[in-house]
């Protein structure tokens, strides 16, 4: 087919057309924008140096290289008051960290028990996990928090009433203590030859790694099912408990003992950490539980029967049908779920646990006046966090993701 | 959708709030004060049950708006937290801060502020349970404290300690209110705050004899109110009205006679203090009568410290340090001449 | 093949064997225990220990409850009523601080005369929200909808009438501006000057005619300050507020994130990302901080409003989200029949996508505004006094201090309903709309 259309007439440009030619109009309402959106930031920020002329103050982080003053009670580094305020930042960064990660592992723990229990046939287990749920998820996290931190100093013992003849006593075998101070449990002691021991701790962790791989790749192979489990079972005690006796016990315990005003030695996981833990465990596991619960009613019934119908047993059904299916529904709500509990931790400072919050954008702020300074440092941390997080479950997710073909 | 809200405050917020200079002007055009007060702490400041502020430190606020607007009642309180109370002064929120604040040196020259005098003179101390037998400070090493955040009373305790070559294991509580529960509990050993609140706290407990507060005063706690740096004419006004309330009870005007003397007596002082001689309010730009209006707005020093914290309330702090010069305290007011 | 029966059986029976009881496990309660509890050892173990523990709790937590005081002055006189009526330390709740404060709790400081305020105001929200949560109302009261801020606004902050009148005028003129112009300057012109003259209007003009119009004819409230504003009350309108303000920032963004403007689209998913990866709590003290630095010298709201643009701004990434959710939840042949039938993006939009979009959203936006109404009381770290910021300045007062669970259980109940009931309705919703096939 020869065209016969005459070429286009050549147009001069002309400035109408940045707004009526829809090849030039997004770019002339984007160029308005970004002018709009710079002039915008612009105001702020001259906004912000006048108003900091005029309070006489300037724009200048190098008060974290300050000495700090304070104390901070729960510390995974060293710290003490002569530390600077950056320290204190790193310390309550930690903490944060801390108590984030044990708060994810605890919610999804009881997150999928009590999604799973709800769904089970037994009524009053179900009754009782759905009161849990609408309990915890109607109900600000704040007041749990505080709630639960005051149901903790007023349940439990005082250490002086761990003295002899007093009320209460150490478990199993006086080795752990739980006081209205937090908990106190045995601490490693970690003696010469434990270094060997994590190395044949790891390398059975390793060995069932490469065990499992062989299984499974033998199982597509011959379709003979290696027993997976006993073996790794065996691969992590026995390497490890002969390792430990070959090297002569290198690891000890620390117990707890009561002395002066507390106790002294073993580890101790403060009250503060424990409600602050329990709480978001608690509210982001009731909402972790609709989700999975969603999940699992999400795989149609027809899944069950059909793997049923091939012959495979309950919990391989479960395992091999149900879940992968499930998670598929279920990871990018928990994704979100992790982030709230990641920012909820924030709210610490109602029970003074000592997190980023509390340090960098709370006492320093406070004993220093440089509250643009620590808010700028701690949203920064924040969002920088918030991203990590997610971009890793995303990186997961895009892993689990059924693969259209 | 809400935007009447957003912009009909906003045009409210733009005319009524613009922290200028002139605090006073701002003041009496507005025609109340913003006092920023403490959200709680017993005998200083706390709401009633008719949502009515009380206490000796809104006592202060209301003394200085019946100085400057003649009524007492003309106080706006705003609650502020121990973080949020600076800022809520420097960004002119609040005209005043009357909010058991320490007078340290770099909240006055590095936070920009100004400590208009001291309306109660105080000192770290520590409280502890009798049943653990401690007598004295230096007998803690080792012991759970329990802190209020945000404070100077953290610092003063990690020196002390420090100092003292002792450790501790810092607690750090929100509110006294929780600080209260947590060593009620044996959460911690010992309860360190001010003094004052010390007492106020024990006086609340179910058996008050069962706690004591130690002997040592391990810092110096001067509490005044504060205004903003660079508007000096206000800080005199905000000075003068406590010093007016001192002198008041050292020349026995109380704010029942305040009345009867300001028709003249035959002392000169009072009759300069009380407006009858002289023109001392002029000078600070108020009417000739703003400290009968200040001194009957709750009583003189001595009045309120009777009403909110003294040995008749539940409170019943001694006057101690807070007593009248004669009196063996530190109560000085300069001359009204 | 039938004579099977008869060598078997030697006699056939006429009459019906008339049923037999069943087993004595197999029905009623028996049969319903052993299935629903005792249906397997798991099972066994299972009901074993919830009955333990429901038991326990109920132990502990019936006598504090039905042994509860309700009249008392203070906690002295409270645990005075208590040893003389339960006996020396029962157990019991001191429900005096609640029947003493309540008021306080719901409304705060707003003067105890002027509770029918807030109270109409409620009241009026409800009938105002119905039409965008019922279906089934007449749609002419979404009218009542649109001009229901201005009162709510009038309501509970009171002073003169003319404020809002004027403000709702500035809408009147915007729209005014558009249709007239858009005939003669075209439409872009025309939005513009609907967008410019009706902000010149807001903040040029309202003040002093509004300050006239109120010395001609002064009608209005009296005006009563945010100062005064706390508790359930104040929970209620930041969280009512931040979703009301947030919703149409919240449609420009998610449109904005779907845009293919790359600038645009950018600096969206910024907004939203970095507004969502920082807790609110942040965002909080950056209100009481911070917001005074950004603004032009002078200028100073008060901490209410502070929050609330704060809260807006959070909710507004949120609902983005949220309606995103929406938008992507509609059929592409819906955005492709809307530019087959010629329509430009705004009118598309506006009469095709966004109707459909927003009402699948509704059960994301009122979950979303449950979390925002429990994370209001992340307002006690700032000052300002929500319902656990009044629990604390109750047990401030002499009469109160060391008061804990009765204010707790109360706050949380009051808490409980709310957000469960809404909850609940989100939940009939989404059943509602669902039109998939399971």
């Amino acid at each position: 087919m020869t065209t016969t259309a005459a070429e286009p007439p050549k147009q001069s440009f002309h400035l109408g057309q940045l707004i009526y030619d829809t090849r030039y109009r997004s770019l002339t309402i984007q160029i308005v924008a970004l002018v709009l959106l710079m002039l915008f930031f612009s105001w702020l920020v001259s906004n912000t140096v006048q108003n900091l002329a005029t309070l006489g103050k300037d724009f200048d982080f190098s008060y974290l290289g300050q000495r700090a003053g304070y104390d901070i009670n729960q510390r995974l580094i060293d710290y003490s008051s002569e530390s600077t305020h950056a320290r204190a930042a790193l310390v309550g960064i930690l903490n944060t960290l801390l108590v984030a990660f044990m708060g994810c592992v605890a919610a999804t723990i009881i997150g999928v028990i009590a999604g799973v229990l709800r769904l089970s046939s037994n009524w009053i287990v179900s009754r009782l996990m759905t009161v849990y749920v609408e309990g915890f998820r109607n109900v600000p996290l704040l007041l749990w928090i505080i709630a639960i931190f005051a149901l903790m100093t007023e349940g439990t013992p005082q250490p002086r009433d761990f003295r002899e003849g007093g009320t209460a006593s150490m478990l199993l075998f006086d080795s752990v203590a739980i006081s209205n101070r937090g908990v106190y449990v045995p601490a490693p002691v970690w003696g010469p030859g434990s270094l060997a021991l994590g190395i044949v701790f790891v390398l059975s962790i390793v060995g069932i790694w490469a065990w499992r791989r062989y299984a499974h790749a033998r199982q597509e192979r011959t379709g003979e099912i290696l027993p997976v489990f006993a073996v790794s079972l065996a691969l992590l005690l026995v390497p490890s408990v002969l390792a430990y006796f070959v090297l002569g016990a290198p690891i000890g315990l620390d117990y707890p003992e009561l002395g002066g005003f507390n106790f002294a030695g073993g580890l101790h996981l403060r009250n503060s950490l424990i409600a602050l833990w329990l709480a978001l465990s608690l509210y982001t596991g009731a909402f972790i539980a609709e989700i999975v619960r969603g999940g699992i009613l999400a795989v149609s019934r027809g899944q069950t029967e059909a793997a049923f119908a091939l012959g495979l047993r309950p919990r391989r059904t479960m395992n091999l049908v149900i879940l992968p299916q499930a998670l598929r529904v279920i990871i990018p709500p928990l994704i979100s779920q992790y982030l709230n509990l990641t920012k909820n931790s924030s709210l610490a400072i109602a029970v003074g646990y000592m997190d980023v919050r509390s340090t960098l954008g709370g006492i320093s702020i406070n004993q220093t006046g440089r509250e643009l300074e620590g808010m700028l440092l701690l949203g920064g941390f924040y969002l920088l966090l918030s991203l990590v997080i997610s971009s890793a479950m995303n990186f997961y997710n895009s892993r689990v993701k059924l693969k259209e073909r | 959708m809400k935007r009447s809200v957003f912009f009909g405050a906003m045009a409210a917020g733009l005319v009524a709030g613009a922290a200028s200079a002139a605090t006073l002007d701002d003041v009496q055009s507005r025609g109340t004060l913003n006092c920023g007060v403490s959200t709680g702490l017993p005998g200083f400041s706390s709401p009633n049950a008719q949502g009515q502020w009380e206490g000796f430190d809104v006592a202060v606020c209301r003394a200085v708006a019946a100085a400057v607007l003649g009524d007492p009642q003309a106080v706006e309180f705003v609650p502020t937290t121990g973080q949020t109370r600076f800022t809520a002064l420097a960004s002119g929120e609040i005209d005043m801060l009357a909010r058991n604040t320490t007078w340290t040196f770099s909240r006055d020259n590095d936070l920009k502020f100004e400590f208009t005098g001291i309306n109660y003179y105080d000192g770290q101390g520590f409280m502890v349970p009798k049943a653990l037998g401690v007598t004295s400070a230096r007998d803690l090493s080792g012991a759970t404290v329990c802190i209020q955040t945000g404070t100077t009373t953290e610092l003063n305790l990690a020196d002390y300690f420090r100092a003292n070559n002792m450790d501790y294991e810092p607690v750090p509580i929100e509110t006294n209110a929780e600080a209260q529960q947590q060593y009620l509990a044996g959460a911690c050993d010992v309860y360190t705050t001010d003094r004052s609140g010390l007492a106020a706290t024990r006086a609340t407990f179910e058996n008050p004899g069962d706690h004591v507060i130690l002997p040592e005063t391990i810092s110096k706690e001067p509490l005044g109110p504060l205004v903003r740096h660079g508007d000096p004419e206000w800080g005199d006004i905000v000075r003068w009205t406590l010093n007016a309330l001192v002198a008041a009870e050292e020349y026995g005007v109380t704010s029942a006679n305040v009345d009867e003397l300001a028709q003249g007596t035959e002392n000169p002082e009072i009759n300069r203090l009380l407006g009858t001689e002289g023109e001392l309010g002029a000078m600070i730009r108020l009417d000739n009568n703003w400290a009968v209006n200040a001194i009957k707005a709750g009583g003189n020093y001595g009045e309120l410290f009777e009403r909110y914290l003294g040995e008749g309330t539940p409170i019943g702090l001694p006057r101690g340090l807070n007593a009248q010069w004669q009196n063996g305290g530190l109560l000085y007011a300069p001359p009204f001449r | 093949m039938s004579d099977t029966h008869a060598q078997t059986v030697a006699f056939v029976r006429e009459s019906m064997v008339p049923p037999a009881d069943p087993p004595l496990g197999e029905t009623g309660i028996f049969k319903w225990v052993r299935e629903n509890l005792f249906s397997s050892w798991l099972n066994v173990l299972l009901s074993v220990l919830s009955i333990a523990f429901v038991v326990w709790a109920l132990a502990h937590l019936l006598p504090w409850f039905l042994q509860s005081v309700w009249d008392a002055g203070s906690l002295t006189e409270c645990r005075e009523i208590r040893d003389a009526r339960y006996g020396e330390g029962a157990a019991s709740a001191c429900f005096a601080v609640i029947t003493e404060r309540w008021n306080q709790l719901l409304f705060g400081f707003y003067p105890p005369e002027h509770y029918w305020r807030p109270v109409l105001a409620f009241v009026l929200f409800l009938v105002a929200v119905s039409p965008v949560l019922f279906q089934g109302l007449p749609r002419r009261l979404l009218a009542f909808t649109a001009i229901y801020p201005f009162i709510g606004y009038w309501l509970l902050w009171g002073g003169t009438i003319w404020g809002p009148l004027l403000v709702i005028a500035g809408f009147v003129i915007g729209w005014g501006a558009f249709r007239l112009a858009e005939p003669r300057l075209g439409t872009l012109a025309a939005a513009i000057a609907a967008i410019l003259l009706p902000l010149a209007w807001w903040f040029f003009a309202v003040g002093p005619i509004a300050g006239d119009l109120a010395q001609i004819a002064p009608i209005g409230l009296v005006r009563i300050g945010s100062g005064d504003f706390g508790g359930f009350m104040l929970a209620f309108i930041i969280g009512v507020a931040g979703i009301a303000l947030s919703f149409p920032l919240g449609i420009l963004l998610a449109l904005g994130r779907q845009s293919h403007l790359f600038i645009i689209n950018k600096s969206c998913v910024g907004f939203i990302e970095i507004i969502r990866g920082v807790p609110l709590i942040v965002w909080l003290f950056t209100a009481s901080l911070l917001l005074n630095y950004f603004l032009p010298p002078g200028t100073n709201f008060d901490l209410m409003l502070r929050v609330i643009i704060m809260v807006t701004l959070f909710a507004a990434a949120y609902m983005a989200e949220v309606i995103r959710g929406g938008l992507a939840a509609l059929p592409r042949g819906q955005y492709e029949a809307a530019d087959a039938l010629g329509l430009d993006y705004w009118k598309a939009m506006r009469l095709i996508i966004l109707p459909q979009a927003l009402k699948i959203s509704i059960p994301g936006i009122v979950n979303t505004f449950i979390g925002l109404f429990k994370d209001t009381t992340l307002v006690v770290f700032i000052g300002l006094l929500d319902p656990i910021g009044l629990s604390n300045a109750i047990r401030a007062s002499t009469e109160w201090n060391g008061i804990y669970w009765e204010l707790f259980v109360f706050i949380g109940l009051l808490f409980w309903i709310c957000c469960f009931s809404m909850s609940r309705y989100s939940m009939y919703l989404e059943r509602k709309l669902e039109t998939g096939h399971r």
